[in-house]
């Protein structure tokens, strides 16, 4: 493309997106179409990725392609291999994509479409897609050294043990709440229940059919098990019809959460071949082929957002979770705009698969804005419903009410009329019992995306299905997470109780394995068991705190990134960390500090706890207090600890800039690639 | 070259990376070197061998949220 015909192709482009842009911004009243969210969405990631990472590639990281890269210096064929770029961009996008950018959208819509869509937009632009991108090209410059390593190394002590308290604290939270989404999914649903308990034989199948049968077919016994997880979504329609097999199904949200406690026990402890290697397989299978059809089904049949642009709940006053926009919005959305827990996926298998130090751009940068398609098209999902069906969903009973009527009723009077009829309809016409009081997110997303794709095949009749498929495929989601995260978190504990007893650090010695992996899942599961006993759904409290928690592990991210953009001699170009680490410190600062003091206890947790002091005393009332005063300190160490590393990081810089410290990056040596012929040529 | 035969190598050359991207992913391509570099052929105990080799990194590989 000459060079005119280019720049009138991005005039036009940027024209475009600010069309779009200013229409999201704009319209008011009559329903919108959510294709202006798609053309956004696209001009902007189109923009930012020609010119703004190409301009962090140039001036500010001075990505150079004859610089040998770790995958080639230490290729070993097992962790340091060099990779094609579009093959680890796939490999990287499919580390990076769970169920956060689908869940924390749909939770967002109760402030109307916009707040998540701009946030989403700009926090992947000049937030999200710069945290991964800088990360992984400081990564790839230091052998592949992961977060905790290049903290300690940079910013200094305190800073590599604030960043592993960081990385636990996010893990256990992010653990309980994950599971409580799958646990709000299936309670009361021997559909859901039977299909997603289902796929713990299929994975136990595939390990072994891959183990004795058809050694290293892995692609092939995915779409085996894949297959037979269709046949158990087909099945699962059959049982919860049946009145003696599915009442074996249809559990309580405490049976539920034992359950699960149970099964991320025994993922921790079994051999990764056996479960946890299957699971992820399927789950990724089932992800990339599902995202890929949700995006199709959107673009073909373009469909139309019913939530408003804003709603009331801007306030602060939402069911799904109180508090204002700011910061609300910000931490509820953490994957899709920025999260802190790519710079991990950053910073561990990515750069040992790195070619050659320019692709970083396309997958550190490229693969973010992928994702953050992905939360866009949660958001579709989420605002197709009526407003009023949405807040049925999503509102739990403690706030609007034990009945369908009572709640239809409360969530009519906000303006968003909905019968308890229709939400009955609706229920059967998705195969589950009642949708009223589904808190958590993935219900809601279900049902939008059974919305969409029962518009395109098989119509109304498929609803069932299309709403079972995706409830499966999120809680294959949640449940990947929640072994690979039980593991990773096993490990992390046996890493530092191995410095107080050598034998507690061996990863293959049973009463450790067993003692470390019991610490972890009891962590999440008091987290997910406190979520499943509060009356108001669990979510509203449990939520902000894990993004809280993401938000603050990105701030960790960012404070090492800029530290080390300050050393190498370009802090007049800082500001491109900088900025988004102000705002999110800002935000998670905020966020914080409302959460624990806010003087309204639908927000403050110890405002919650002093209201339930000062009620009537039920058993459980002691229980409710120490958790909300349980999660109000965990809140404030993980930010006290943010802050100490905020603080060591700027007294660095200061130091830095004014020559009072040396400033010494700690990179690999520089290595001239072997293929700098084939570069230069 | 005619324009047809331009048009089958793109599409070859994208299923290609779609292939090998997805072998990746699935780690069939891990298998496929780790064979190579230890010069054994596919049998169940060279999968057990790599399984077990690979268990550590396997497990401490964090998928996110």
């Amino acid at each position: 493309m000459s060079k005119p015909v280019g720049a009138v192709v991005w005039v036009a482009l940027a024209a475009a997106g600010a069309l779009s842009l200013a229409t999201i911004a704009i319209h008011r009243g009559e329903p919108l179409s959510a294709m202006w969210l798609v053309v956004a969405a696209i001009c902007s990631y189109a923009l930012g990725y020609r010119f703004y990472s190409k301009f962090i590639a140039a001036k500010v990281l001075a990505l150079d392609s004859l610089r040998a890269t770790p995958a080639e210096r230490l290729e070993n064929g097992r962790d340091f291999v060099r990779t094609n770029k579009w093959v680890v961009f796939g490999h990287h996008f499919a580390a990076i994509a769970g169920p956060g950018p689908l869940v924390g959208p749909v939770l967002a819509a109760q402030f109307g479409y916009l707040p998540g869509t701009l946030w989403i937009l700009v926090g992947a632009v000049f937030g999200g897609c710069v945290q991964d991108f800088v990360i992984l090209l400081f990564s790839v410059r230091r052998d592949g050294k992961s977060l905790t390593e290049m903290a300690k190394d940079e910013i200094g002590r305190v800073g590599g043990f604030v960043a592993y308290v960081a990385v636990i604290s996010i893990i256990v939270i992010l653990l309980g709440v994950c599971a409580l989404i799958v646990v709000n999914a299936l309670k009361a649903s021997p559909w859901g229940t039977f299909t997603i308990a289902m796929t713990i034989p299929i994975a136990l199948l595939m390990g072994v059919y891959l183990r004795g049968l058809r050694p290293g077919k892995v692609l092939e016994s995915s779409i085996l098990g894949f297959a037979l997880v269709l046949l158990a979504i087909w099945g699962g329609q059959w049982v919860s019809q049946s009145p003696t097999i599915g009442r074996y199904f249809t559990l309580t949200a405490p049976t539920l959460a034992i359950l699960i406690i149970l099964y991320g026990f025994a993922a921790s402890a079994l051999p990764v071949w056996l479960l946890l290697a299957p699971r992820d397989y399927l789950s990724t299978f089932v992800k990339l082929g599902t995202i890929a059809m949700l995006a199709l089904g959107i673009v073909a049949l373009r469909p139309t957002l019913h939530m408003p642009p804003l709603t009331r709940f801007i306030d602060g006053t939402g069911p799904v979770f109180a508090g204002n926009v700011f910061p609300f919005a910000f931490i509820t959305i953490a994957c899709g705009a920025i999260s802190g827990f790519h710079s991990l996926i950053s910073s561990g298998t990515t750069p040992k698969l790195i070619s050659r130090e320019t692709e970083t751009r396309m997958v550190g940068y490229g693969a973010m804005l992928a994702e953050s398609m992905v939360a866009i098209m949660a958001t579709i999902a989420a605002c197709v419903l009526q407003p009023g069906t949405y807040f049925a969903i999503n509102s739990p009973a403690g706030i609007v009410g034990q009945t369908p009527e009572a709640a239809a009723g409360v969530i009519s009077g906000w303006g968003f009329p909905v019968t308890a009829m229709d939400m009955h309809g609706l229920a059967q016409a998705v195969g589950e019992q009642t949708l009223f009081n589904r808190t958590g997110g993935a219900p809601a997303f279900a049902v939008g995306m059974a919305h969409i794709f029962s518009h395109s095949i098989g119509g109304q009749a498929l609803m069932a299905i299309w709403y079972h498929f995706a409830i499966m495929f999120e809680a294959l989601f949640i449940l990947t997470v929640l072994d690979a995260g039980t593991r990773v978190g096993r490990f992390m504990l046996q890493d530092a109780l191995g410095h107080v007893w050598k034998p507690l650090g061996r990863t293959s010695w049973y009463p450790s394995i067993l003692s470390t992996s019991a610490l972890i899942v009891l962590a999440w599961g008091y987290f997910l068991w406190q979520g499943v006993k509060d009356p108001l759904g669990g979510i509203n409290s449990l939520w902000p705190l894990f993004g809280i928690a993401n938000q603050s592990l990105a701030i960790v991210a960012l404070c090492v990134a800029t530290t080390i953009i300050v050393k190498m001699g370009r802090a007049r170009y800082a500001a491109v960390t900088l900025t988004p680490l102000t705002w999110l410190a800002a935000v998670t600062f905020t966020a914080s500090y409302h959460k624990i003091f806010d003087p309204n206890p639908r927000v403050g947790f110890l405002a919650h706890a002093q209201q339930l002091a000062a009620g009537p005393n039920a058993p459980t009332t002691a229980r409710l207090i120490f958790n909300d005063r349980l999660d109000a300190m965990v809140t404030g160490v993980l930010i006290v600890l943010v802050g100490v590393i905020v603080l060591e990081s700027a007294l660095g810089w200061a130091r830095v800039l004014s020559g009072r410290a040396e400033a010494r990056v700690r990179e690999a040596p520089f290595v001239t690639t072997r293929f700098a012929t084939e570069e230069q040529g | 070259m005619t324009n047809a035969d331009i048009f089958t190598n793109q599409v070859r050359r994208v299923l290609g990376i779609v292939r090998a991207t997805l072998g990746e992913i699935f780690e069939e391509s891990a298998y496929a070197r780790f064979l190579d570099r230890h010069g054994l052929t596919s049998s169940r105990e060279a999968y057990a061998l790599f399984l077990r080799e690979s268990e550590a990194s396997r497990g401490r590989r964090v998928r996110c949220c």
